[in-house]
């Protein structure tokens, strides 16, 4: 099949979709007021080891001031990322073509 | 995977700083190597690295309530190996601790580590095992980055607990964070391995002379992968 690995991908992406929604579905109706799920693991192990008492000895020296310029900076990232992809694939295909 | 900056004591953060530096000094070796005798190579490496910076900006919602991100190491690991693959990790650790306040510059050593050099090591020997065993090729590059990505994990829980074993001593510390990072990241490693996978096909068809170049695939098991998927 000409397709066939593209279609398994799609597909795996589509049922890990699926397991989010309705997992969201569950946990959300199991929460209480003000809480919050689906943080990130990061911050999850940061509050386990400050739970032991532990307090950073250094702090970062600069941090986004807000979500949405994290947001900003994680997007920038990734756009960086896939301009360069892009580019190089598309490169390629076409002298590809050309030869 | 990223340790938050301060979050090692002393000496972890340096013992992990020097653990990296030899790794970090042969990939920049081999990168200039690289420049010098296989220039044609050197897209492949960007695309190496800008996978890296796309995989580890998504931060996804795993199946437990938490989320947390691919790395996308896999790639430069299986092309390049270990050393140039911690090259590329630590130019993205250094960009999201410096812009994002993600991971940290104390603690980069330990998350080059981790990120850049353990999980690439892993995908790189399944690579070459799976490869001389004549396994199919796809399939190996798809468990060689998955299992990268998980490693990753795995090896971040081994330095937390190392650092902070607390009452529960070692193991079980061990324990409580592999529960935080290995268990979420297990899925998202298995989408990391479908992508990578997905990747590599397309180098497979649009720049296959890059890949006997690099002495990662014979000419006659390109056209056998050409041709299936034809």
């Amino acid at each position: 099949m000409k397709h066939g690995m593209e279609i398994a991908v799609a597909a795996l992406i589509i049922v890990f979709a699926a397991v989010f929604l309705f997992q969201d579905a569950a946990i959300r109706a199991s929460l209480g007021e003000g809480e919050e799920a689906w943080g990130g693991a990061d911050g999850a192990a940061a509050d386990l080891i400050e739970a032991s008492g532990y307090e950073p000895w250094i702090e970062p020296f600069w941090a986004p001031p807000s979500g949405e310029v994290e947001s900003l900076l994680f997007a920038l990232q990734a756009a960086i990322g896939a301009v360069i992809i892009g580019y190089v694939f598309g490169y390629w295909r076409a002298s590809r073509k050309t030869a | 995977m990223h340790i938050m900056e301060g979050f090692l004591p002393s000496p972890w953060w340096q013992v992990w700083f020097l653990v990296s530096l030899p790794f970090i000094i042969i990939g920049l070796y081999q990168i200039n190597k690289l420049v010098q005798e296989k220039r044609e190579a050197l897209p492949l490496l960007a695309v190496a690295g800008a996978f890296v910076f796309v995989l580890s900006s998504l931060k996804l919602p795993s199946f437990n309530g938490s989320c947390s991100h691919p790395t996308g190491t896999g790639l430069g690991a299986v092309l390049f190996g270990p050393c140039i693959a911690a090259v590329l990790g630590l130019i993205v650790l250094v960009f999201q601790a410096v812009f994002l306040a993600h991971g940290g510059i104390t603690t980069l050593g330990a998350n080059v580590f981790s990120m850049g050099i353990a999980g690439p090591a892993v995908a790189y020997l399944i690579y070459k095992v799976g490869t001389r065993a004549g396994a199919n090729t796809y399939a190996t590059v798809f468990v060689a980055a998955a299992l990268a990505d998980l490693a990753t994990y795995v090896v971040t829980s081994v330095q937390l607990a190392l650092a902070f074993p607390g009452t529960a001593g070692f193991l079980g510390a061990f324990s409580a964070f592999a529960a935080i990072f290995a268990v979420t990241q297990v899925p998202l490693a298995i989408i990391e391995g479908a992508v990578i996978m997905l990747v590599f096909k397309y180098i497979v068809q649009l720049k296959p002379e890059i890949l006997t170049r690099l002495n990662l695939l014979s000419e006659s098991t390109i056209k056998k992968l050409q041709e299936a998927a034809a």
